[in-house]
């Protein structure tokens, strides 16, 4: 990739990381937190991406951050008061803000409409603070140009494309032949760490010189003051440049010197200057376009000036550089990359963790093979072959352990969208909510940070569509107007798990339950426990909005959320008090990349059941399983009973159910709390296995989470436990209400 | 495998694999060819039709394979050791064929290519996309788009 | 042997722009995120020149100049200031903390060199 495009590939990655700390900020000032420091971290994010956004030309961008910036700096300043209302419009300044970055980035065009209103409310907001905060244009900015192109002097004549060089008109008096310098540097000079060398080196530049140095006012030694300035010097320069050309060589040091510039010889003995008149008249002659000659000529006199002025520039490095030893300024390579500070990070592409982590996949199925090889061919437990596979085995697991958690990313990323979105919904909907959320730095590889934004998105909207009350429906249930949305993550048990609670009125089950009779979903005999009733969302079709409204009315449903959890791996439950509010629990593994097992053989097949949504295995005495109705069976565990699934039968394997006192059964259980005992004919042992999708080469498989490959090179399929519960849900006798049917 | 070069008489030549499934000789573009391997029993996949014998491990990636005599409705396959799978690319995935032999690589141009005659059989018609007359034998140049079960109908 | 040149920016962006800058003119880069980091890395590192922004957290480029000036052992090194056209005043309080000199953003490259090489020793 071209290296500017790089660049702002990384401005953009820069801007989602700004905007978020912008946004957090303004909340942090809402809430009435008025610490200076984080109204200038406000506002040093809104400048930062002014600055980007103007080396790349990003002209509306600027536009937008720079009213933004203006606000904020009268702000900063003080000069603004940090009201409610201007904290919340500079919220409302920060989503269009992003909405500007987006359209830079050539995703969805910003609402102009909006921009215009926003620039003229936040313009009217610093107007009644002081007069210089007008929205001024900014200033005209242009696009760096690449570093491959050093050293072309922006007043040197440069031919256009065409090849003509553009005559230079000079309005200005008549330029001097030379001028006399003379310069008395104060002790600040140095104290700045200017020097006369460098001012010296400039004025060569625009003519040879006579530099005359004047030592007259140096003490003696012994009264000398190391800081104090003594000296001063007389230049001539022999330069037909302007006056002005003469004192930019000394515009760092303005003010800390005496400086008196006068010219050399008199101006009538200069050579004369074009005027404009002749000028004007040369333009305007009919020229016969150049010839390849012309051409070249003209080529060949812009040029070697071009290489004249790089070698000077060269030139100019090292005979800077060769003032010092060599070995004190040489940096070594690592301190030169990277800042070795507070953020010590390097930026890796993703492809290449995903190759590594495809790598130690495969060096765990080869480490696995090896192991099964060596134990076939009957090595004993204690032998050093043994002993040294154990050590072999061991380290795998802790690099496939690092590789993961190079790819592991907090939460932040998704819930940093989140109060962006719960401020709209709160907007259109009326309601008044405070988001809390919690646990953002959990960690998660980042395959399913990915696939958690949709679901949490969708959660959210429907805890504050439907969730939460209007303010006044709150008052009158003696709540206060504003209703709290909670979202939280954590690690349990080997999964991240997201929880979005909400304070409103809890699910209505009895319209829940008449809905799904009106719409043909259960029987109206049906006996549902409160668990069922709630989990009636999930099945397909279902919505509980009498209106359709335009926030959670967008085709998704929850039945959608769940199947695609359920693709993950993942699950989703639902609690709910009426009055006091509902909360939904998802959970998804920490990585979509390796699995822990439980190895089991069906028939000539071995198959991966998921450790986590195992509770135990059971030998079955012929005693425990019992029939329930004329084909099912359940099995008794302890006081419950749980449907009995044989999976060779539910995935088609046998035709023949099997007898369960000759195999082993696992106790299963999903999110929603279900329990079902999969009959199985033996367990091999527990192995972490790496997950290799279907779907890249085949499709979804019903029943089917993914695949794997074991030790003896061959594909064994991992079990979808929800799925191969619901399949057993498609049998007409199944004795108990199916969800996901 | 002995390479039969027929002569080439137009720039847009293409090369085709040809193979044997049953008692029929077919061909498919070498460009969709990425390798030719022998068989290995398969694991099998539930709920899939009966020309899907399952997925095997191709160097890590997880390979379907497909009976191509019962996919195009005709019996099923035992396979054996001298059964072949050819590897090919359908879109962005990896499918293996399974065949009886890879019998040749051919050179033809686009004109050798004969419209296939109108049949009634669904399959002929969604699988093959000409026909090929070589030293007296019928070749039916297959395309491989609608090999894998229908997943819009699965879906619906 | 080149220069070495430390620069000082809180904005990833800015800091890439500077290094694909100043590596294309031949000169080595260090970078530091703030003042407070500016001060570490030029604790291990010995730049000629340095490049600093002035609105940083933890320690800004006024605290930073102010930092360098009162150490003892590079307290001769001349200091840059990125500011902007808008803002004389941040350029005049930089220059009473000790500012070298400055570039104004948005910079080309070649004006960035040109700085460089007006401050360098």
């Amino acid at each position: 990739m071209d290296p500017m495009e790089q660049i702002k590939a990384t401005f953009f990655q820069e801007c989602q990381e700004l905007l978020a700390d912008l946004e957090a900020g303004l909340m942090a000032l809402e809430t009435g937190d008025n610490d200076p420091e984080i109204v200038n971290a406000v506002f040093r994010a809104v400048h930062s991406i002014k600055g980007g956004a103007g080396a790349f030309g990003l002209e509306e961008l600027v536009s937008f951050a720079h009213v933004f910036e203006t606000a904020l700096d009268e702000m900063r300043a003080g000069r603004l008061a940090m009201s409610t209302p201007a904290v919340k419009l500079m919220l409302r300044a920060s989503d269009m803000l992003s909405d500007h970055v987006s359209a830079a980035q050539g995703q969805t065009p910003a609402d102009e409409q909006r921009s215009s209103a926003l620039m003229a409310e936040l313009a009217a907001l610093t107007q009644d603070g002081s007069a210089s905060a007008a929205a001024e244009p900014p200033p005209a900015f242009i696009a760096v140009p690449s570093a491959a192109s050093p050293g072309l002097d922006s007043d040197e004549p440069v031919p256009d494309e065409i090849g003509f060089v553009p005559l230079r008109v000079n309005l200005d008096p008549p330029p001097a032949s030379g001028w006399r310098i003379c310069f008395t540097p104060a002790s600040d000079l140095y104290a700045k760490a200017n020097d006369v060398t460098p001012l010296v080196r400039e004025l060569e530049r625009l003519g040879p010189c006579a530099v005359h140095l004047n030592a007259e006012g140096l003490p003696d030694l012994d009264v000398m003051d190391p800081e104090a300035a003594y000296l001063n010097w007389t230049i001539d320069l022999s330069a037909d440049c302007s006056r002005d050309a003469v004192q930019a060589a000394f515009e760092f040091v303005d003010g800390d010197c005496d400086l008196t510039i006068e010219a050399l010889v008199p101006v009538s003995q200069a050579p004369p200057a074009m005027d404009l008149e002749s000028v004007l008249a040369q333009a305007r002659m009919p020229s016969p376009p150049p010839s390849d000659g012309e051409i070249q000529a003209i080529i060949d006199q812009v040029v070697p000036s071009v290489q004249v002025h790089m070698d000077q520039t060269k030139a100019g490095a090292s005979s800077v550089s060769s003032d010092h030893p060599q070995g004190d300024a040489a940096p070594d390579a690592a301190r030169s990359g990277q800042p070795s500070g507070p953020q010590a990070t390097i930026r890796v592409d993703l492809d290449r963790v995903d190759r590594l982590i495809d790598l130690v996949g495969e060096l765990v199925i080869n480490q696995a093979m090896l192991a099964q090889r060596v134990a076939e061919s009957g090595f004993a437990r204690s032998s050093t072959v043994m002993v040294g596979l154990d050590d072999l085995e061991q380290l795998t697991r802790e690099i496939q352990d690092s590789v993961m958690a190079i790819r592991a990313q907090p939460v932040k990323s998704v819930f940093q969208r989140i109060p962006r979105l719960v401020r709209e919904i709160a907007l259109s909907t009326g309601k008044r909510v405070r988001l809390v959320t919690e646990g953002e730095g959990t960690e998660v590889d980042k395959t399913v940070i990915e696939r958690l934004s949709d679901p949490i998105t969708h959660m959210i909207r429907n805890a504050v569509d439907h969730g939460l009350e209007t303010p006044a429906e709150r008052v009158a249930a003696g709540k206060p107007e504003e209703g709290v949305i909670r979202l939280a993550a954590l690690h349990r048990s080997g999964r991240i798990v997201i929880e979005v609670s909400d304070d409103g009125k809890g699910i209505n089950r009895p319209r829940v339950r008449q809905i799904a009779i009106d719409k043909g979903l259960i029987d109206p005999d049906a006996q549902l426990t409160d668990d069922e009733i709630d989990n009636l969302l999930f099945l397909p079709g279902f919505s509980t909005a009498s209106t359709i409204s335009n926030i959670s009315g967008r085709g998704v449903g929850m039945d959608v959320v769940k199947r695609s959890l359920q693709a993950l791996g993942g699950r989703i439950a639902i609690a709910s008090t009426p009055g006091q509010g509902s909360t939904f629990t998802m959970s998804l593994p920490l990585t979509l990349a390796v699995l822990d097992g439980m190895v089991v053989t069906v028939g000539d097949q071995t198959l991966v059941a998921p450790l986590t949504s195992i509770i135990e295995t059971l030998q079955p005495k012929p005693s425990d399983v019992r029939l329930l109705g004329p084909q099912s069976r359940v099995l008794a565990v302890r006081d419950t009973y749980a449907p009995l699934i044989d999976v060779g039968a539910v995935l088609g394997w046998r035709e023949q159910a099997a007898n369960p006192a000759e195999g082993v059964c696992i106790l299963v259980e999903n999110e929603a709390g279900g329990r079902a005992a999969l009959l199985v004919d033996t367990i091999q042992g527990q192995r972490q296995v790496v997950i290799k999708s279907l779907e890249a080469n085949f499709q979804d498989v019903p029943g089917i989470a993914a695949a794997t490959i074991l030790g003896d090179g061959r594909v064994a399929l991992i079990i979808d436990v929800d799925a191969v519960i619901a399949l057993r849900g498609k049998s007409p006798a199944s004795p108990t209400f199916a969800l996901a049917s | 495998m002995i390479p039969t070069k027929t002569p080439v008489s137009e720039e847009s030549s293409r090369e085709l694999v040809s193979f044997r499934a049953g008692d029929q000789e077919y061909c498919v573009d070498i460009m969709a060819v990425r390798e030719i391997r022998g068989w290995t029993p398969a694991t099998p996949l539930p709920q899939t039709p009966s020309y899907v014998c399952g997925v095997i491990n191709l160097r890590g990636a997880v390979l379907p394979i497909v009976d191509f005599n019962n996919r195009l409705g005709r019996p099923p396959a035992e396979p054996s050791a001298r059964h072949v799978i050819i590897v090919t690319h359908i879109g962005s995935r990896l499918v293996g064929l399974l065949v009886d032999a890879v019998s040749d690589i051919l050179t033809v141009t686009s004109d050798m290519v004969q419209p296939t005659p109108d049949v009634a059989c669904d399959t002929v018609r969604a699988f093959v996309r000409g026909i090929l007359a070589i030293d007296g034998r019928m070749i039916s140049l297959v395309a491989l788009d609608r090999i894998l079960p229908d997943i819009e109908a699965e879906a619906a | 042997m080149s220069l070495t040149v430390l620069t000082i920016d809180d904005s990833r962006t800015m800091r890439d722009m500077l290094m694909l800058a100043l590596q294309g003119a031949g000169f080595n880069v260090v970078q530091a995120v703030d003042g407070l980091h500016g001060l570490e890395v030029l604790a291990e590192s010995d730049p000629q020149v340095i490049i600093t922004d002035i609105n940083m957290p933890r320690m800004d480029g006024f605290g930073f100049i102010e930092g360098v000036r009162r150490s003892e052992r590079h307290r001769g090194l001349p200091i840059l200031v990125l500011t902007t056209e808008s803002d004389p005043a941040k350029k005049d309080r930089a220059r009473q903390a000790g500012a070298t000199g400055w570039i104004v953003k948005p910079f080309s490259p070649d004006k960035l060199v040109e700085a460089i090489r007006r401050v360098a020793a």
